[in-house]
Protein backbone atom coordinates (compact mmCIF):
# COMPACT_ATOMS: atom_id res chain seq x y z
CA UNK A 1 0.00 0.00 0.00
CA UNK A 2 2.53 1.75 1.30
CA UNK A 3 4.84 1.60 -1.53
CA UNK A 4 2.17 2.03 -4.26
CA UNK A 5 1.59 5.60 -3.02
CA UNK A 6 5.11 6.54 -2.79
CA UNK A 7 5.42 5.34 -6.31
CA UNK A 8 2.04 7.19 -7.39
CA UNK A 9 3.49 10.33 -6.03
CA UNK A 10 7.18 9.92 -7.97
CA UNK A 11 5.14 9.10 -11.22
CA UNK A 12 3.37 12.11 -10.13
CA UNK A 13 5.95 14.90 -9.73
CA UNK A 14 8.18 12.90 -12.87
CA UNK A 15 5.14 13.18 -15.05
CA UNK A 16 5.09 17.21 -14.79
CA UNK A 17 8.76 17.48 -13.83
CA UNK A 18 8.30 19.72 -10.99
CA UNK A 19 10.82 17.96 -8.33
CA UNK A 20 10.34 18.49 -4.87
CA UNK A 21 13.46 21.23 -4.07
CA UNK A 22 12.00 22.90 -7.52
CA UNK A 23 10.96 27.31 -6.92
CA UNK A 24 8.08 27.50 -8.37
CA UNK A 25 7.28 30.95 -10.57
CA UNK A 26 5.55 32.78 -8.37
CA UNK A 27 8.25 31.93 -5.29
CA UNK A 28 11.17 33.16 -7.03
CA UNK A 29 13.18 36.09 -5.50
CA UNK A 30 14.58 38.70 -7.29
CA UNK A 31 17.38 41.03 -5.85
CA UNK A 32 18.27 43.94 -7.89
CA UNK A 33 17.10 41.57 -11.23
CA UNK A 34 19.14 38.67 -9.96
CA UNK A 35 18.39 34.96 -8.97
CA UNK A 36 21.14 33.15 -6.25
CA UNK A 37 19.38 29.86 -6.22
CA UNK A 38 19.56 27.31 -9.00
CA UNK A 39 15.17 26.93 -9.45
CA UNK A 40 15.71 23.43 -10.02
CA UNK A 41 18.10 22.34 -7.21
CA UNK A 42 20.38 20.88 -9.86
CA UNK A 43 22.92 22.19 -11.84
CA UNK A 44 22.53 22.99 -15.59
CA UNK A 45 23.50 21.19 -18.65
CA UNK A 46 25.02 23.60 -20.71
CA UNK A 47 24.73 21.22 -24.07
CA UNK A 48 20.89 21.38 -23.05
CA UNK A 49 21.10 24.78 -23.22
CA UNK A 50 22.54 25.39 -26.34
CA UNK A 51 19.48 23.63 -27.78
CA UNK A 52 17.22 25.55 -26.23
CA UNK A 53 18.62 28.77 -28.07
CA UNK A 54 17.27 27.93 -31.36
CA UNK A 55 14.43 25.86 -30.42
CA UNK A 56 10.61 25.73 -29.15
CA UNK A 57 9.79 28.09 -26.46
CA UNK A 58 13.60 29.18 -26.02
CA UNK A 59 14.47 30.20 -29.47
CA UNK A 60 16.51 33.08 -28.26
CA UNK A 61 18.41 33.36 -31.66
CA UNK A 62 15.14 35.01 -32.59
CA UNK A 63 16.56 38.23 -30.95
CA UNK A 64 19.90 37.82 -30.60
CA UNK A 65 23.02 36.55 -32.27
CA UNK A 66 25.84 34.57 -31.06
CA UNK A 67 28.63 34.26 -33.01
CA UNK A 68 29.66 30.71 -31.55
CA UNK A 69 26.27 29.18 -33.00
CA UNK A 70 26.93 30.67 -36.69
CA UNK A 71 25.76 27.34 -38.08
CA UNK A 72 22.26 28.31 -37.19
CA UNK A 73 20.55 30.47 -39.77
CA UNK A 74 18.47 33.80 -39.41
CA UNK A 75 19.68 35.16 -35.93
CA UNK A 76 17.84 38.32 -34.86
CA UNK A 77 18.94 41.72 -34.36
CA UNK A 78 15.98 42.80 -31.59
CA UNK A 79 18.71 42.08 -28.49
CA UNK A 80 22.43 42.75 -28.26
CA UNK A 81 24.41 39.71 -29.17
CA UNK A 82 25.08 37.25 -26.40
CA UNK A 83 28.75 37.18 -27.22
CA UNK A 84 30.39 37.53 -23.70
CA UNK A 85 27.30 37.63 -21.77
CA UNK A 86 29.04 34.96 -19.30
CA UNK A 87 31.43 38.41 -18.99
CA UNK A 88 29.51 40.83 -18.58
CA UNK A 89 26.84 39.10 -16.05
CA UNK A 90 27.30 36.44 -13.26
CA UNK A 91 24.90 33.01 -13.14
CA UNK A 92 22.78 34.81 -10.74
CA UNK A 93 22.10 37.63 -13.23
CA UNK A 94 22.26 35.04 -16.02
CA UNK A 95 19.29 33.54 -13.99
CA UNK A 96 17.41 36.43 -13.13
CA UNK A 97 17.43 37.66 -16.66
CA UNK A 98 16.42 34.34 -18.24
CA UNK A 99 13.64 33.71 -15.61
CA UNK A 100 12.18 37.03 -15.98
CA UNK A 101 14.22 39.86 -18.14
CA UNK A 102 11.72 42.32 -17.42
CA UNK A 103 12.85 42.81 -13.39
CA UNK A 104 16.25 43.56 -14.97
CA UNK A 105 15.17 45.78 -18.17
CA UNK A 106 11.65 47.19 -17.09
CA UNK A 107 9.66 47.34 -20.46
CA UNK A 108 12.15 45.01 -22.37
CA UNK A 109 10.67 43.21 -25.16
CA UNK A 110 12.17 39.80 -24.26
CA UNK A 111 9.81 37.73 -22.76
CA UNK A 112 9.15 36.07 -19.67
CA UNK A 113 9.97 32.54 -19.74
CA UNK A 114 9.40 31.33 -15.93
CA UNK A 115 6.68 33.50 -15.27
CA UNK A 116 3.15 32.33 -14.82
CA UNK A 117 0.88 35.30 -13.88
CA UNK A 118 0.04 38.40 -14.99
CA UNK A 119 -0.91 38.22 -18.67
CA UNK A 120 -2.98 40.11 -21.15
CA UNK A 121 -5.25 37.86 -23.46
CA UNK A 122 -3.41 34.49 -22.80
CA UNK A 123 -3.77 32.34 -25.85
CA UNK A 124 -3.84 28.80 -25.77
CA UNK A 125 0.30 28.45 -27.26
CA UNK A 126 -0.53 29.78 -31.02
CA UNK A 127 -3.52 28.85 -31.38
CA UNK A 128 -5.01 32.10 -31.21
CA UNK A 129 -7.83 30.47 -28.71
CA UNK A 130 -8.27 31.73 -25.18
CA UNK A 131 -6.09 30.44 -22.44
CA UNK A 132 -7.96 29.60 -19.16
CA UNK A 133 -6.28 30.19 -16.46
CA UNK A 134 -2.46 30.20 -15.68
CA UNK A 135 -0.31 28.85 -18.25
CA UNK A 136 3.18 26.58 -17.65
CA UNK A 137 6.28 28.98 -17.78
CA UNK A 138 7.62 29.13 -21.30
CA UNK A 139 10.88 26.89 -19.76
CA UNK A 140 10.69 24.68 -16.83
CA UNK A 141 13.00 25.43 -14.19
CA UNK A 142 15.83 22.43 -14.91
CA UNK A 143 15.64 24.36 -18.97
CA UNK A 144 16.43 27.80 -17.02
CA UNK A 145 18.86 26.20 -15.52
CA UNK A 146 20.48 24.18 -18.55
CA UNK A 147 20.43 27.87 -20.53
CA UNK A 148 21.84 29.61 -17.87
CA UNK A 149 24.91 27.05 -17.89
CA UNK A 150 25.54 27.48 -21.26
CA UNK A 151 25.18 31.36 -21.46
CA UNK A 152 28.11 30.99 -18.27
CA UNK A 153 30.16 29.72 -21.14
CA UNK A 154 30.01 32.39 -23.36
CA UNK A 155 32.89 34.18 -22.72
CA UNK A 156 35.78 36.56 -24.70
CA UNK B 1 14.18 57.94 -32.56
CA UNK B 2 14.11 54.68 -31.99
CA UNK B 3 14.64 53.44 -28.28
CA UNK B 4 15.34 49.69 -28.11
CA UNK B 5 18.19 48.98 -25.87
CA UNK B 6 17.20 50.18 -22.53
CA UNK B 7 20.00 48.16 -20.72
CA UNK B 8 21.19 49.56 -17.08
CA UNK B 9 24.63 48.59 -17.24
CA UNK B 10 26.58 51.30 -19.05
CA UNK B 11 29.41 48.83 -20.14
CA UNK B 12 26.37 46.30 -22.33
CA UNK B 13 24.94 49.47 -23.57
CA UNK B 14 28.01 50.20 -25.23
CA UNK B 15 28.35 47.37 -26.72
CA UNK B 16 24.64 46.67 -27.90
CA UNK B 17 24.47 49.91 -29.56
CA UNK B 18 27.65 48.99 -31.40
CA UNK B 19 26.01 45.68 -32.45
CA UNK B 20 23.05 46.89 -33.41
CA UNK B 21 23.75 49.50 -35.46
CA UNK B 22 26.29 47.84 -37.33
CA UNK B 23 23.45 44.95 -37.65
CA UNK B 24 21.15 47.91 -38.78
CA UNK B 25 19.64 47.13 -42.28
CA UNK B 26 17.08 49.69 -42.68
CA UNK B 27 14.51 49.98 -45.24
CA UNK B 28 15.96 50.22 -48.58
CA UNK B 29 16.00 53.20 -51.45
CA UNK B 30 14.43 51.64 -54.40
CA UNK B 31 11.84 53.16 -55.82
CA UNK B 32 8.23 51.75 -57.06
CA UNK B 33 6.63 52.48 -60.38
CA UNK B 34 3.80 50.24 -61.07
CA UNK B 35 3.53 49.66 -64.96
CA UNK B 36 5.83 52.59 -65.79
CA UNK B 37 2.92 54.66 -65.00
CA UNK B 38 2.03 55.01 -61.36
CA UNK B 39 3.80 56.56 -59.19
CA UNK B 40 4.16 55.16 -55.57
CA UNK B 41 4.92 56.67 -52.41
CA UNK B 42 6.35 54.25 -50.44
CA UNK B 43 8.47 56.96 -48.18
CA UNK B 44 7.10 60.31 -46.42
CA UNK B 45 7.25 62.11 -43.56
CA UNK B 46 5.29 60.47 -40.61
CA UNK B 47 1.48 62.50 -40.05
CA UNK B 48 1.67 64.62 -37.55
CA UNK B 49 0.11 62.24 -35.15
CA UNK B 50 2.94 59.98 -34.70
CA UNK B 51 4.90 60.45 -32.14
CA UNK B 52 7.84 57.89 -32.05
CA UNK B 53 8.34 57.98 -35.81
CA UNK B 54 10.11 60.38 -38.39
CA UNK B 55 9.61 58.88 -41.51
CA UNK B 56 6.61 56.20 -42.85
CA UNK B 57 7.87 53.35 -45.22
CA UNK B 58 5.67 50.99 -47.47
CA UNK B 59 6.21 47.52 -46.25
CA UNK B 60 7.21 47.07 -49.72
CA UNK B 61 10.74 48.35 -48.53
CA UNK B 62 11.45 45.36 -46.77
CA UNK B 63 11.35 42.95 -49.19
CA UNK B 64 13.68 41.83 -51.17
CA UNK B 65 14.45 42.65 -55.11
CA UNK B 66 13.08 39.61 -56.32
CA UNK B 67 9.57 39.95 -53.78
CA UNK B 68 9.69 43.84 -55.03
CA UNK B 69 10.08 42.81 -58.56
CA UNK B 70 6.72 41.03 -58.65
CA UNK B 71 4.74 44.49 -58.06
CA UNK B 72 6.21 46.52 -60.51
CA UNK B 73 4.01 44.99 -63.50
CA UNK B 74 0.54 43.78 -62.93
CA UNK B 75 1.13 40.71 -65.60
CA UNK B 76 3.88 39.71 -62.74
CA UNK B 77 1.84 40.64 -60.05
CA UNK B 78 -0.51 37.15 -58.98
CA UNK B 79 -2.84 39.40 -56.71
CA UNK B 80 -4.16 40.87 -60.06
CA UNK B 81 -5.89 37.31 -61.00
CA UNK B 82 -7.63 38.68 -58.01
CA UNK B 83 -8.23 41.77 -59.16
CA UNK B 84 -9.34 39.89 -62.63
CA UNK B 85 -12.23 37.52 -60.67
CA UNK B 86 -13.41 41.04 -58.79
CA UNK B 87 -14.01 42.85 -62.15
CA UNK B 88 -16.20 39.44 -63.15
CA UNK B 89 -18.22 39.51 -59.86
CA UNK B 90 -18.59 43.66 -60.58
CA UNK B 91 -20.79 42.88 -63.13
CA UNK B 92 -22.57 39.77 -62.31
CA UNK B 93 -26.10 40.36 -61.26
CA UNK B 94 -27.06 38.55 -57.70
CA UNK B 95 -29.25 38.93 -55.34
CA UNK B 96 -33.45 39.34 -54.95
CA UNK B 97 -33.39 43.18 -56.42
CA UNK B 98 -31.62 41.74 -59.85
CA UNK B 99 -28.42 43.89 -59.94
CA UNK B 100 -24.94 43.71 -60.21
CA UNK B 101 -22.21 46.34 -58.00
CA UNK B 102 -22.28 48.03 -61.87
CA UNK B 103 -26.36 48.49 -62.08
CA UNK B 104 -25.31 51.11 -59.52
CA UNK B 105 -21.69 52.15 -59.48
CA UNK B 106 -20.55 51.84 -63.19
CA UNK B 107 -17.34 50.81 -64.13
CA UNK B 108 -15.07 49.91 -61.17
CA UNK B 109 -13.28 52.88 -61.86
CA UNK B 110 -15.63 55.26 -60.18
CA UNK B 111 -14.31 53.43 -57.41
CA UNK B 112 -10.93 55.47 -57.44
CA UNK B 113 -10.02 57.29 -53.82
CA UNK B 114 -12.36 55.36 -52.38
CA UNK B 115 -9.65 53.11 -50.55
CA UNK B 116 -7.97 55.85 -49.52
CA UNK B 117 -9.93 57.41 -47.03
CA UNK B 118 -11.16 53.80 -45.66
CA UNK B 119 -12.05 52.94 -42.84
CA UNK B 120 -14.41 56.00 -42.42
CA UNK B 121 -17.28 57.02 -39.98
CA UNK B 122 -20.13 56.51 -42.16
CA UNK B 123 -23.36 58.46 -40.46
CA UNK B 124 -25.79 56.52 -41.62
CA UNK B 125 -24.45 53.27 -39.31
CA UNK B 126 -22.97 56.22 -36.88
CA UNK B 127 -19.89 53.90 -36.59
CA UNK B 128 -16.91 53.55 -38.66
CA UNK B 129 -16.99 51.01 -41.20
CA UNK B 130 -14.23 49.36 -43.82
CA UNK B 131 -14.41 48.52 -47.58
CA UNK B 132 -15.39 44.75 -46.70
CA UNK B 133 -18.14 46.35 -44.19
CA UNK B 134 -19.58 48.83 -47.58
CA UNK B 135 -19.31 45.68 -49.71
CA UNK B 136 -21.34 43.86 -47.80
CA UNK B 137 -23.73 46.40 -46.90
CA UNK B 138 -24.81 46.97 -50.71
CA UNK B 139 -24.81 43.11 -50.81
CA UNK B 140 -27.26 42.63 -48.30
CA UNK B 141 -29.36 45.90 -47.77
CA UNK B 142 -29.24 46.93 -52.07
CA UNK B 143 -28.99 43.55 -53.65
CA UNK B 144 -30.51 41.18 -51.50
CA UNK B 145 -27.78 38.75 -51.86
CA UNK B 146 -26.10 36.98 -48.97
CA UNK B 147 -22.94 38.67 -47.37
CA UNK B 148 -19.49 37.22 -48.28
CA UNK B 149 -17.45 36.14 -45.78
CA UNK B 150 -15.15 39.16 -44.08
CA UNK B 151 -11.94 37.34 -45.24
CA UNK B 152 -12.76 34.99 -47.61
CA UNK B 153 -11.58 34.81 -51.37
CA UNK B 154 -14.19 36.60 -52.82
CA UNK B 155 -14.42 39.64 -50.53
CA UNK B 156 -10.97 40.48 -50.27
CA UNK B 157 -10.94 40.03 -54.14
CA UNK B 158 -13.20 42.70 -54.58
CA UNK B 159 -11.57 44.77 -51.32
CA UNK B 160 -8.48 44.37 -53.90
CA UNK B 161 -9.96 45.63 -56.78
CA UNK B 162 -11.72 48.64 -55.18
CA UNK B 163 -8.00 49.33 -54.07
CA UNK B 164 -6.75 48.49 -57.73
CA UNK B 165 -8.51 52.04 -59.28
CA UNK B 166 -7.00 54.11 -56.11
CA UNK B 167 -3.12 52.99 -56.59
CA UNK B 168 -0.80 56.16 -56.09
CA UNK B 169 -3.34 58.48 -54.17
CA UNK B 170 -1.99 59.15 -50.74
CA UNK B 171 -4.02 57.27 -47.44
CA UNK B 172 -5.90 59.86 -45.89
CA UNK B 173 -8.67 58.06 -43.17
CA UNK B 174 -9.83 61.05 -40.91
CA UNK B 175 -8.82 60.44 -37.64
CA UNK B 176 -10.79 63.27 -36.03
CA UNK B 177 -14.30 64.35 -35.07
CA UNK B 178 -16.94 61.48 -34.95
CA UNK B 179 -13.95 58.71 -35.95
CA UNK B 180 -11.38 59.77 -32.99
CA UNK B 181 -13.20 57.79 -30.48
CA UNK B 182 -12.58 54.51 -32.76
CA UNK B 183 -8.78 55.98 -33.63
CA UNK B 184 -8.15 56.34 -29.85
CA UNK B 185 -9.68 52.47 -29.67
CA UNK B 186 -7.64 51.28 -32.04
CA UNK B 187 -4.45 52.91 -31.00
CA UNK B 188 -4.51 51.62 -27.44
CA UNK B 189 -5.02 48.18 -29.28
CA UNK B 190 -2.27 48.99 -30.79
CA UNK B 191 0.14 49.40 -28.32
CA UNK B 192 -0.80 47.03 -25.88
CA UNK B 193 1.31 44.05 -24.92
CA UNK B 194 -0.33 40.80 -25.67
CA UNK B 195 -0.22 37.64 -25.07
CA UNK B 196 2.39 34.70 -22.96
CA UNK B 197 4.93 37.00 -25.09
CA UNK B 198 3.64 40.08 -24.03
CA UNK B 199 4.31 41.97 -27.21
CA UNK B 200 2.52 44.83 -29.01
CA UNK B 201 2.41 46.04 -32.41
CA UNK B 202 4.58 48.52 -31.71
CA UNK B 203 7.27 46.26 -30.04
CA UNK B 204 7.72 44.95 -33.47
CA UNK B 205 6.71 47.42 -35.90
CA UNK B 206 7.65 50.67 -34.14
CA UNK B 207 10.68 49.90 -32.03
CA UNK B 208 12.39 47.30 -34.20
CA UNK B 209 11.47 47.86 -38.17
CA UNK B 210 14.22 47.29 -39.73
CA UNK B 211 15.63 44.53 -37.73
CA UNK B 212 15.74 40.88 -38.47
CA UNK B 213 13.52 38.56 -36.11
CA UNK B 214 14.85 34.93 -36.54
CA UNK B 215 14.21 35.65 -40.62
CA UNK B 216 12.04 37.85 -41.16
CA UNK B 217 12.95 41.76 -41.54
CA UNK B 218 10.50 43.96 -40.00
CA UNK B 219 8.52 46.63 -41.60
CA UNK B 220 6.51 49.14 -39.96
CA UNK B 221 3.38 46.81 -40.18
CA UNK B 222 1.78 49.36 -42.94
CA UNK B 223 -1.72 48.59 -44.69
CA UNK B 224 -1.63 50.76 -47.69
CA UNK B 225 -0.39 47.48 -49.61
CA UNK B 226 -3.46 45.51 -48.52
CA UNK B 227 -4.82 43.11 -49.65
CA UNK B 228 -1.44 41.37 -50.01
CA UNK B 229 -0.72 38.52 -51.78
CA UNK B 230 1.57 36.54 -49.88
CA UNK B 231 4.06 34.09 -51.69
CA UNK B 232 3.88 32.22 -48.45
CA UNK B 233 0.39 31.12 -48.72
CA UNK B 234 -0.16 32.30 -52.31
CA UNK B 235 -3.23 34.39 -51.90
CA UNK B 236 -4.58 37.79 -51.54
CA UNK B 237 -4.85 38.42 -47.69
CA UNK B 238 -7.19 40.72 -45.61
CA UNK B 239 -5.48 43.01 -43.12
CA UNK B 240 -7.43 41.46 -40.50
CA UNK B 241 -6.16 38.24 -41.35
CA UNK B 242 -2.87 39.38 -40.84
CA UNK B 243 -3.39 41.12 -37.64
CA UNK B 244 -5.05 38.23 -36.59
CA UNK B 245 -1.31 35.84 -37.65
CA UNK B 246 0.36 38.62 -35.75
CA UNK B 247 -1.67 38.59 -32.69
CA UNK B 248 -1.80 34.76 -32.60
CA UNK B 249 2.36 35.16 -32.68
CA UNK B 250 2.38 36.72 -29.02
CA UNK B 251 0.82 33.41 -27.84
CA UNK B 252 -2.42 35.39 -27.05
CA UNK B 253 -6.22 35.35 -28.03
CA UNK B 254 -6.63 36.84 -30.94
CA UNK B 255 -9.70 39.65 -31.90
CA UNK B 256 -11.94 38.38 -34.68
CA UNK B 257 -12.15 39.55 -38.38
CA UNK B 258 -14.33 42.10 -38.42
CA UNK B 259 -14.83 42.63 -35.28
CA UNK B 260 -14.55 46.44 -33.88
CA UNK B 261 -11.31 45.90 -31.92
CA UNK B 262 -10.05 45.25 -35.40
CA UNK B 263 -12.35 48.05 -37.00
CA UNK B 264 -10.29 50.07 -34.53
CA UNK B 265 -7.48 48.71 -35.27
CA UNK B 266 -7.34 48.98 -38.88
CA UNK B 267 -8.39 52.79 -38.83
CA UNK B 268 -5.79 53.08 -36.49
CA UNK B 269 -2.91 51.52 -38.76
CA UNK B 270 -4.46 52.92 -41.87
CA UNK B 271 -3.65 56.43 -40.24
CA UNK B 272 0.10 55.46 -39.11
CA UNK B 273 0.74 55.55 -43.53
CA UNK B 274 -1.55 58.79 -43.97
CA UNK B 275 0.35 60.17 -46.80
CA UNK B 276 1.91 56.58 -48.57
CA UNK B 277 0.25 55.79 -51.92
CA UNK B 278 -2.37 53.04 -51.99
CA UNK B 279 -0.59 49.76 -53.34
CA UNK B 280 -3.11 47.01 -53.05
CA UNK B 281 -2.63 44.74 -53.94
CA UNK B 282 0.61 44.32 -52.93
CA UNK B 283 3.01 41.57 -52.60
CA UNK B 284 4.87 40.22 -49.60
CA UNK B 285 6.59 37.17 -48.94
C1 LIG C 1 11.57 39.00 -28.44
C2 LIG C 1 13.01 39.17 -28.43
C3 LIG C 1 13.84 38.40 -27.39
C4 LIG C 1 13.87 37.05 -27.17
C5 LIG C 1 13.03 35.96 -27.82
C6 LIG C 1 14.93 36.83 -26.20
N1 LIG C 1 15.49 38.02 -25.85
FE1 LIG C 1 17.07 38.27 -24.58
N2 LIG C 1 16.95 40.29 -24.80
C7 LIG C 1 16.09 40.93 -25.67
C8 LIG C 1 16.34 42.35 -25.58
C9 LIG C 1 15.60 43.44 -26.39
C10 LIG C 1 17.37 42.52 -24.64
C11 LIG C 1 18.00 43.84 -24.19
C12 LIG C 1 17.45 44.20 -22.84
C13 LIG C 1 16.69 45.49 -22.86
O1 LIG C 1 15.53 45.48 -23.33
O2 LIG C 1 17.22 46.51 -22.43
C14 LIG C 1 17.74 41.20 -24.18
C15 LIG C 1 18.75 40.95 -23.26
C16 LIG C 1 19.25 39.69 -22.97
C17 LIG C 1 20.43 39.44 -22.18
C18 LIG C 1 21.37 40.47 -21.59
C19 LIG C 1 22.15 41.03 -22.75
C20 LIG C 1 23.64 41.09 -22.61
O3 LIG C 1 24.29 40.18 -23.11
O4 LIG C 1 24.13 42.05 -22.05
C21 LIG C 1 20.59 38.08 -22.12
C22 LIG C 1 21.68 37.31 -21.42
C23 LIG C 1 19.49 37.50 -22.86
N3 LIG C 1 18.69 38.51 -23.36
C24 LIG C 1 19.29 36.15 -23.03
C25 LIG C 1 18.22 35.59 -23.72
C26 LIG C 1 17.96 34.17 -23.77
C27 LIG C 1 18.82 33.11 -23.14
C28 LIG C 1 16.83 33.99 -24.50
C29 LIG C 1 16.08 32.70 -24.82
C30 LIG C 1 15.70 31.88 -23.69
C31 LIG C 1 16.39 35.33 -24.93
N4 LIG C 1 17.26 36.26 -24.43
C32 LIG C 1 15.29 35.57 -25.72
C33 LIG C 1 15.16 40.34 -26.50
C34 LIG C 1 14.88 39.00 -26.55
C1 LIG D 1 -28.73 49.23 -55.69
C2 LIG D 1 -27.55 50.02 -55.93
C3 LIG D 1 -26.23 49.45 -55.44
C4 LIG D 1 -25.68 48.22 -55.73
C5 LIG D 1 -26.26 47.10 -56.54
C6 LIG D 1 -24.38 48.22 -55.10
N1 LIG D 1 -24.17 49.39 -54.45
FE1 LIG D 1 -22.52 49.94 -53.45
N2 LIG D 1 -23.39 51.65 -52.86
C7 LIG D 1 -24.65 52.08 -53.27
C8 LIG D 1 -24.98 53.33 -52.60
C9 LIG D 1 -26.25 54.11 -52.77
C10 LIG D 1 -23.87 53.62 -51.78
C11 LIG D 1 -23.72 54.80 -50.81
C12 LIG D 1 -23.51 56.06 -51.53
C13 LIG D 1 -22.19 56.08 -52.19
O1 LIG D 1 -21.21 56.29 -51.52
O2 LIG D 1 -22.14 55.88 -53.42
C14 LIG D 1 -22.90 52.56 -51.99
C15 LIG D 1 -21.66 52.53 -51.41
C16 LIG D 1 -20.67 51.60 -51.72
C17 LIG D 1 -19.31 51.66 -51.25
C18 LIG D 1 -18.73 52.78 -50.38
C19 LIG D 1 -18.34 53.88 -51.31
C20 LIG D 1 -17.83 55.14 -50.64
O3 LIG D 1 -17.50 56.07 -51.40
O4 LIG D 1 -17.79 55.25 -49.43
C21 LIG D 1 -18.65 50.58 -51.75
C22 LIG D 1 -17.20 50.22 -51.53
C23 LIG D 1 -19.62 49.84 -52.53
N3 LIG D 1 -20.83 50.49 -52.49
C24 LIG D 1 -19.34 48.67 -53.20
C25 LIG D 1 -20.29 47.92 -53.86
C26 LIG D 1 -20.03 46.62 -54.45
C27 LIG D 1 -18.66 45.92 -54.45
C28 LIG D 1 -21.19 46.19 -54.98
C29 LIG D 1 -21.46 44.85 -55.63
C30 LIG D 1 -21.13 43.68 -54.83
C31 LIG D 1 -22.18 47.23 -54.74
N4 LIG D 1 -21.59 48.26 -54.06
C32 LIG D 1 -23.50 47.17 -55.17
C33 LIG D 1 -25.48 51.45 -54.15
C34 LIG D 1 -25.28 50.16 -54.64
C1 LIG E 1 6.72 39.48 -32.75
C2 LIG E 1 6.73 40.59 -33.68
C3 LIG E 1 5.41 41.08 -34.25
C4 LIG E 1 4.35 41.62 -33.56
C5 LIG E 1 4.18 41.76 -32.06
C6 LIG E 1 3.41 42.06 -34.57
N1 LIG E 1 3.89 41.77 -35.82
FE1 LIG E 1 3.06 42.33 -37.58
N2 LIG E 1 4.54 41.36 -38.58
C7 LIG E 1 5.60 40.71 -38.01
C8 LIG E 1 6.44 40.15 -39.04
C9 LIG E 1 7.70 39.34 -38.81
C10 LIG E 1 5.85 40.49 -40.28
C11 LIG E 1 6.34 40.16 -41.69
C12 LIG E 1 7.46 41.12 -42.05
C13 LIG E 1 7.02 42.55 -41.97
O1 LIG E 1 6.37 43.07 -42.91
O2 LIG E 1 7.26 43.18 -40.92
C14 LIG E 1 4.66 41.27 -39.94
C15 LIG E 1 3.82 41.85 -40.89
C16 LIG E 1 2.76 42.67 -40.59
C17 LIG E 1 1.96 43.37 -41.59
C18 LIG E 1 2.14 43.29 -43.10
C19 LIG E 1 2.91 44.46 -43.62
C20 LIG E 1 2.99 44.50 -45.11
O3 LIG E 1 3.57 45.46 -45.66
O4 LIG E 1 2.49 43.60 -45.79
C21 LIG E 1 1.04 44.10 -40.91
C22 LIG E 1 -0.03 44.99 -41.50
C23 LIG E 1 1.26 43.85 -39.50
N3 LIG E 1 2.31 43.00 -39.35
C24 LIG E 1 0.51 44.43 -38.50
C25 LIG E 1 0.66 44.13 -37.14
C26 LIG E 1 -0.21 44.62 -36.11
C27 LIG E 1 -1.40 45.53 -36.32
C28 LIG E 1 0.24 44.10 -34.93
C29 LIG E 1 -0.37 44.22 -33.55
C30 LIG E 1 -1.70 43.66 -33.42
C31 LIG E 1 1.42 43.31 -35.23
N4 LIG E 1 1.64 43.34 -36.58
C32 LIG E 1 2.21 42.67 -34.28
C33 LIG E 1 5.88 40.64 -36.66
C34 LIG E 1 5.10 41.15 -35.65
Amino acid sequence: MKILAISAALTAVLATGVAADTVVPSDVVYEDGAVAMSLSGKAGDAAAGEKIMNKGAGNCIACHQITSLDYLAFQGEIGPALDGAGDRWSEAELRGIVANAKVMFEGTMMPSFYRTEGFYRLGDAYTGKAHPGNPEPLLTAQQVEDVVAYLTTLTE
Amino acid sequence: MKNTFKLKTAFACVVAAGLASSAFADADTDKLVINGEIDIITTTVAPAHLENVDTIYSGWHFRSDETQAFQMDDFDNPGMIGVEKASENWDTVDGSEGKSCASCHGEAESMAGVRAVYPKYNEEKGKVTTLAMEVNNCRTERMGAEKWKYTGGTMTDMVALISSVSRGMPVNVAIDGPAQSTWEQGKELYYARTGQLELSCANCHEDSYGMMIRADHLSQGQINGFPTYRLKNTKLNSAHARFKGCVRDTRAETYNPGSDEFIALELYVASRGNGLSVEGPSVRN
